[in-house]
């Protein structure tokens, strides 16, 4: 394995929601605290070498969209580490973005709220790389055409703006975007989420051809599994803000290891497969303010023990390419001993 | 086996500064008692336009053109308006891909479902209650007598959509219309209200139409399939066979360009183009500047052909497999 681009090293994010003026009222008084703090991110490592897609997948407020707003330096993490090239991700004194992360742009969900309406497609384009003079004044207008027709559209619709185009049209001006920082590393949050089929076919064929002329390294966030499947290397999957597991995508979805993993691919539905009889996981996704004990996904879990349920598990190598979090990789969950008892 | 909702060339318009845009052209479909039809298509293909012209819902600029929505034999049309009222809720009820347009937000859930059924039914309130309660068993709520108690926002998004079908559920109507109930949810979730309504039309005989743009969804949930284009509705038939054996090229299309079926990594087989403006619509076909079939003729209005049971509206159908 070539050595990380991103080194994600043990990183946490934590957000206080301040509770109202009353409460804070009422706190003075009472010598209570009633604000919540919502644990977005626990304790994620992850890191990407050069040239590797990495998926990261999970359900809604997992901690997704979280952990690509740390690598791209939006959020500083209330713990741990981000390393672009060994060079820390973080704000400089004055609170801004250290230039360092025009290295690592992203890619939003929604085409229509990233792009501002009011300028012109080529000006989209071409502001960040002028901001940051990555482009010659001269060449602007001729890098922002060949940008235009890497991602598939006339050089001509420079002069256009935003709501002139479809969504899966803007989709490819906001990756015209992000290309022309030529960044090390995209962020893909949620990229094709709001597209028709059809449409995502176009863009995910788009991405894939990118990548290779490229060689880009990407974070794919995404919670749709067959996408992932086809666009990922590897796959990392989150559950109430931690990663419980990661595996290269074939072997994951030939054998998912963590109970979570299997739980999801069971209550996905799929084409081509008939009337399903779905296995779908039970009980809800708890509260990222009060997340439970031991191992988070335990309520829900049907091999959970007694130790899931006061430890929680650590993140073991079930191979050389494969990490899990989960006590049955780790020793057993205490269900054997309950048992015997 | 009887017929619950029966559709015939329902044509629905919208007056736009252009000129009238017809989101619904010439729609037929009939969905029998215990079956699940799936209503698939990309957005703006009217999916939705066609299940609030069942439901009569439709206000201006809309109006409906032309056709039939026959509920149980009645046809909903020839109702006046308090007779058509009657009717919904009652013989035929709609659930949303947004709860609150079902839910309000200052009711507790208990009372806003005993009204629900008071609208209809002259029972007491406490008996209301109870079919209530009833209602959120059905649909797989645990500790439903709680939750009656609870204001919408204390339910998360999958339990506020259950207690939306529930809703739907009170009067054990013969047809239902769900328009997208689990595109916002999480696929865990989704899973598990797939399963509930499964179980659910297997057990009550209840119809359901359920529109969705994902076809996972329908090909592991629905008896049969009805896929729109531009207003039209372009392939009918049993699930099984027009996910196995497309006859439309935009079916055909459709199920081709998504990724679960195809090698990882490989390019994936896309359509050319985008959808059309309603008020630009190509003449004849509407998907013949995609289509990798059309010929001259398409610039015509393509005739229905195939079966009954597989209908396929296209001068160049895919051979039956
Ligand atoms: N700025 C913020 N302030 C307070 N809480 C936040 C903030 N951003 C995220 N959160 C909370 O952190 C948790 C993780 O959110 P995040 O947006 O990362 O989830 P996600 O996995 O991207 O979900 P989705 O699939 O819905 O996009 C959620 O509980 C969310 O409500
Ligand atoms: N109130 C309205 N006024 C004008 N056009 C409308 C209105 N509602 C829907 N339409 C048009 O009807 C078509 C079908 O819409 P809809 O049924 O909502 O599509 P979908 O298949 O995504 O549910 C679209 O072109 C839409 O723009
Ligand atoms: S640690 Fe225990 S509760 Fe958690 S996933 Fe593993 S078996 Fe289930
Ligand atoms: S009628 Fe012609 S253009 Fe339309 S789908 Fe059939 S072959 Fe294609
Ligand atoms: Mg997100
Ligand atoms: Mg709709």
């Amino acid at each position: 394995m070539t050595d990380p681009i991103l080194q994600i090293d043990a990183v946490s994010k934590r957000f206080t929601r301040s509770p109202g003026v009353l409460l804070k009222g009422l706190d003075r008084l009472t010598g209570r605290d009633s604000s919540q703090t919502v644990h977005a991110v626990t304790d994620v490592s992850l890191s990407v070498p050069r040239g590797e897609v990495l998926g990261i997948v999970g359900e809604s407020g997992c901690g997704k969209s979280t952990l690509g707003r740390i690598v791209s330096g939006i959020y500083t993490p209330s713990a741990g580490k981000v390393t672009l090239d060994g060079d820390p991700v973080a704000r400089d004194s004055r609170g801004n973005v250290d230039k360092l992360t025009t290295r690592v742009q992203m890619i939003h969900q929604d085409p229509f709220a990233s792009l501002n309406p009011r300028m012109k497609v080529g000006e989209i384009i071409a502001e960040g790389p002028r901001i940051h003079g990555l482009i010659p004044a001269k060449d602007v207008q001729s890098k922002v055409r060949a940008l235009l027709e890497q991602v598939g559209l006339e050089g001509a619709y420079a002069n256009r703006l935003p709501h002139q185009f479809s969504g899966g049209q803007r989709q490819r001006v906001a990756i015209a975007r992000a290309l022309a920082m030529q960044p090390e590393l995209l962020v893909l949050d949620e990229a094709v989420a709001s597209l028709d089929v059809s449409i995502q076919a176009q863009v995910l064929n788009l991405f894939m051809d990118l990548r290779k002329q490229l060689d880009l390294t990407a974070l794919f966030i995404s919670h749709d599994l067959s996408v992932v499947r086809h666009v990922c290397d590897r796959v990392a999957i989150m559950y109430l803000g931690r990663v419980v597991e990661t595996a290269p995508a074939n072997q994951l979805y030939e054998k998912p290891l963590h109970p979570y993993t299997s739980a999801l691919f069971g209550s996905v539905p799929t084409l081509g497969t008939g009337r399903a009889r779905f296995q779908p996981i039970k009980g809800e996704i708890p509260s990222p303010i009060n997340p439970p004990k031991g191992c988070a996904f335990h309520p829900r879990c049907p091999l959970a023990g007694p130790r899931c349920r006061v430890e929680v598990p650590r993140v073991v190598n079930a191979s050389s390419e494969r990490s899990v979090a989960c006590h049955i990789q780790d020793g057993g969950t205490g269900a054997e001993n309950e048992a015997a008892a | 086996m009887t017929v619950a909702l029966e559709v015939k060339g329902l044509t629905t318009q919208f007056g736009t500064r252009n000129g009238a845009v017809t989101a619904v052209n010439d729609v037929s479909f009939s969905v029998q008692s215990g079956r699940i039809m799936g209503l698939v298509g990309e957005s703006g293909s009217g999916k939705s336009v066609t299940g609030f012209s069942i439901m009569g819902l439709i206000d201006e600029p809309g109006r409906i053109t032309d056709g039939q929505v026959l509920v149980q034999g009645t046809n909903m049309r020839d109702l006046k308006p308090d007779a058509q009222r009657s009717m919904r809720g009652r013989n035929v009820a709609m659930v949303f891909q947004d709860p609150m347009m079902t839910l309000n937000p200052v009711l507790r859930v208990g009372d806003q479902m005993a009204m629900a059924v008071r609208v209809h039914e002259k029972v007491s309130k406490s008996a209301a209650w109870d079919r209530a309660r009833e209602a959120l068993e059905i649909v797989g709520i645990p500790a439903a007598g709680e939750r009656l108690q609870a204001y919408p926002h204390q339910l998360s998004g999958g339990m506020r959509q259950r207690v939306a079908i529930a809703t739907a559920l009170l009067h054990r109507p013969a047809v239902i219309i769900a328009d997208e109930p689990t595109t916002a949810l999480d696929v865990s979730i989704q899973g598990q209200i797939l399963a509930e309504v499964r179980r659910l039309v297997d057990e009550t005989g209840t119809a359901i139409v359920w529109v969705t743009h994902d076809l996972a969804v329908v090909s592991s949930l629905a008896d049969d399939i009805a896929v729109m284009y531009a207003g039209r509705i372009v392939e009918s038939g049993t699930a099984a066979e027009v996910i196995a054996s497309p006859r439309h090229p935009y079916t055909r299309g459709l199920i081709d360009s998504v990724p679960g079926l195809h090698e990882p990594g490989q390019k994936l087989p896309q359509i050319p183009g985008s959808t059309p403006q309603l008020a630009n619509l190509p003449s004849g076909c509407p998907f013949r500047p995609r289509c990798p079939r059309a010929t001259e003729i398409c610039a015509t209005q393509p005739p229905h052909s195939g079966t009954d049971a597989h209908s396929v509206l296209c001068h160049h159908p895919l051979e039956a497999s």
